[in-house]
């Protein structure tokens, strides 16, 4: 059994992988926090109550639901604009919701534009740009979540959560896996149904610094 | 969107049904049939829904490529050619896999060194190409006879590196390497091994799943990467990739990259243990002295430990059927007794037993060898001979044998 967690940065120069530390992923029906398996309820209240604690919550969906390629992308993105406007009318004031797409995955030179978008081969810039202390990746290919989340806890202190819809992200702080346009929805539930009983770090924040 | 399952209890062109491998592999009725290595390698194939094999001729692949030509013939493959070289085979996979195909390719000793380039990028690409190696000599002065030191320099690309005993290793890993292979979370290719010759040409009785079931077909849309995307990493590799910029994210990027696809061979892990019933096998563990091995080397340790036992001396045996994933922590639980780790293998180096040495505590433990090469046999006594003379006892050379 591993003693290794994943935690919010800023790790090191150039964190593990989680995998190679020992962090397995869940098993279906479950769910991980930290790296500790848990199940899947539990971690609809863990993830609405760090977008709900956040300075600056923010999605970044990727191009497998950006794009209407088939009518479940298509739902989910529906499904995910819904969680979205759930969390910003969840949230108080001073906190600042973003959504900000994962278009593709084109190395982005001379130089990203940070407020437009996020890119899995730097998203550090992304989130150092805009203080987001707290994000959740969906619709993001596997691979380049993975990428993503390992450069983020490397480099930053930003909260990180993975809705995947495979196996799920062990780099990530917290991972559901399968998602589906309806644990979508139950987070944006879980979002609601936790309004105002958790406190923001708006003073405490390092803003993913 | 393809849906894999969706696919279950319907026919191919061939009329075979799509059937849930796991109850293809475990549940479905075997038929004993005595097979070269070769043939069981068609076999094999004709039930693994593969779209795309690429072949070109090196001893002792060339019959097993051969032999799925003739199933493209007859129908079970997708698409069939012959490459200009193992390098442009391998490519040419690569490019296959890309486009979202189930591919298939077998390669041998030089071969497998003329194409080594590939394999990193494969990895990289994360295609879950499944490769046979049928182990050969890759030195000069050339040879084709029996050797393993190829598989050393496949241990680091990335691939996953399993190392059948027999045929029947072989079969049943062929058509359950692809179900670990192209587990989203995985995504790699697979390098099955076997000793060639040993495995390839000799016969052996196999039981065969149904002829009339075969594996659900490959879905492209779980792999990790996206297919065939010729703007974005992997396949974007010449033209202004991340690569070839220097500077601290351009590194890290690649840094990240090389990691997951390790962390990728992890997770592979789970996989691995469910599919092969796990990463080694073991008998007669408490015993102080131990046979490890892999390959063929397996066999002869088995035959070693019948001669010892003739003579009252008990010894214990664990076969390594996964190199990549490596199964550290259970070779550290199945050596703990042990006194005396022998490691035989057929290659030159003792890769295998360096492997272990650097697992296991209190290294010196292990015994690495005895090890022959080059195309020799290891016959038992060998062995029996090498386990004699570490516990202090008498034992004939065998290097006086017929003078």
């Amino acid at each position: 059994m591993t003693q290794y967690r994943v935690l919010p940065g800023p790790e090191h120069f150039l964190p593990p992988s989680a995998a190679s530390m020992g962090i397995c992923l869940p098993d279906p029906g479950e769910a991980h926090i930290n790296g500790v398996i848990v199940p899947e309820e539990k971690a609809y209240e863990e993830a609405a109550k760090q977008f709900l604690m956040a300075k600056v919550p923010t999605l970044f969906p990727g191009p497998l639901v950006l794009w209407a390629w088939n009518e479940k992308a298509a739902k989910k993105a529906t499904a995910i604009r819904h969680l979205y406007n759930t969390i910003k009318e969840c949230v108080q004031p001073g906190q600042t919701p973003m959504l900000i797409p994962m278009p593709d995955y084109r190395p982005k030179y001379p130089k990203i534009n940070p407020e437009v978008e996020i890119n899995p081969n730097h998203p550090n810039l992304t989130i150092w740009h805009n203080k987001i202390d707290c994000c959740m990746f969906i619709g993001v290919h596997c691979h380049q979540a993975n990428l993503s989340l390992k450069i983020i806890r490397g480099g930053t202190s930003c909260y990180t959560i993975a809705m995947c819809a495979q196996a799920g992200h062990e780099d990530a702080m917290l991972s559901f896996r399968d998602a589906s346009v309806e644990k979508i929805m139950k987070l944006a539930d879980a979002v609601k149904r936790l309004k105002g009983t958790v406190k923001p770090r708006l003073t405490s924040a390092k803003n993913g610094a | 969107m393809a849906d894999t399952h969706s696919v279950i209890g319907t026919k191919n062109k061939k009329g075979q049904t799509f059937t849930d491998t796991w109850k293809m592999m475990n549940d479905a009725p075997r038929t004993p049939s005595f097979f070269t290595g070769s043939e069981v390698i068609k076999e094999a194939l004709r039930r693994a829904s593969c779209d795309v094999m690429i072949a070109y001729p090196i001893t002792p692949q060339s019959e097993a490529a051969a032999l799925i030509g003739e199933l493209f013939a007859e129908g079970y493959i997708g698409d069939y050619f012959r490459g200009e070289s193992e390098f442009a085979v391998m490519s040419q996979c690569a490019g296959a896999a890309f486009g979202g195909a189930r591919v298939f390719t077998t390669t041998a000793g030089p071969g497998t060194m003329r194409a080594m380039e590939n394999f990193p990028m494969w990895s990289g690409a994360r295609l879950p190409i499944q490769m046979i190696v049928t182990c050969r000599g890759i030195n000069s002065p050339l040879s084709i006879q029996p050797d393993t030191l190829e598989i050393a320099y496949l241990l680091n690309t990335g691939m996953l590196v399993w190392h059948a005993e027999t045929a029947q290793d072989f079969f049943d890993w062929i058509l359950k390497g692809y179900m670990v292979s192209e587990e989203p979370d995985v995504h790699l290719p697979l390098a099955l091994c076997c000793d060639g010759f040993f495995v390839t040409h000799t016969k052996d009785v196999v039981n065969l799943t149904p002829a009339d079931m075969c594996l659900p077909p490959y879905d492209p849309y779980r792999s990790p990467v996206p297919c065939m995307d010729m703007e974005c990493p992997p396949v974007r590799m010449m033209r202004d990739p991340f690569v070839m910029k220097s500077n601290y994210i351009s590194y890290a990027t690649h840094a990240s990259w090389q990691q997951e696809v390790w962390a990728a061979v992890e997770r592979s892990r789970k996989h691995t243990i469910k599919w092969i019933n796990g990463l080694i096998e073991t008998e007669n563990t408490d015993a102080e002295v131990l046979i490890v091995a892999s390959g063929t080397a397996v066999s002869q340790g088995r035959e070693a430990i019948r001669l010892l036992e003739d003579e009252g001396i008990r010894c214990g045996l664990v076969k390594i059927k996964s190199l990549r994933p490596w199964p550290g922590e259970e070779i550290r639980e199945a050596t703990k007794n042990a006194k005396h780790i022998i490691v035989p293998e057929f290659n030159v180096t003792g890769w295998l037993a360096k492997e272990i040495k650097a697992t296991i505590p209190n290294s010196e433990r292990v015994n690495a060898g005895p090890r022959v090469c080059g195309g020799m046999t290891m016959p038992p006594e060998i062995i029996v001979s090498e386990i004699k003379t570490l516990l202090g006892m008498r034992t004939m050379s065998m290097a006086g044998r017929g003078s």
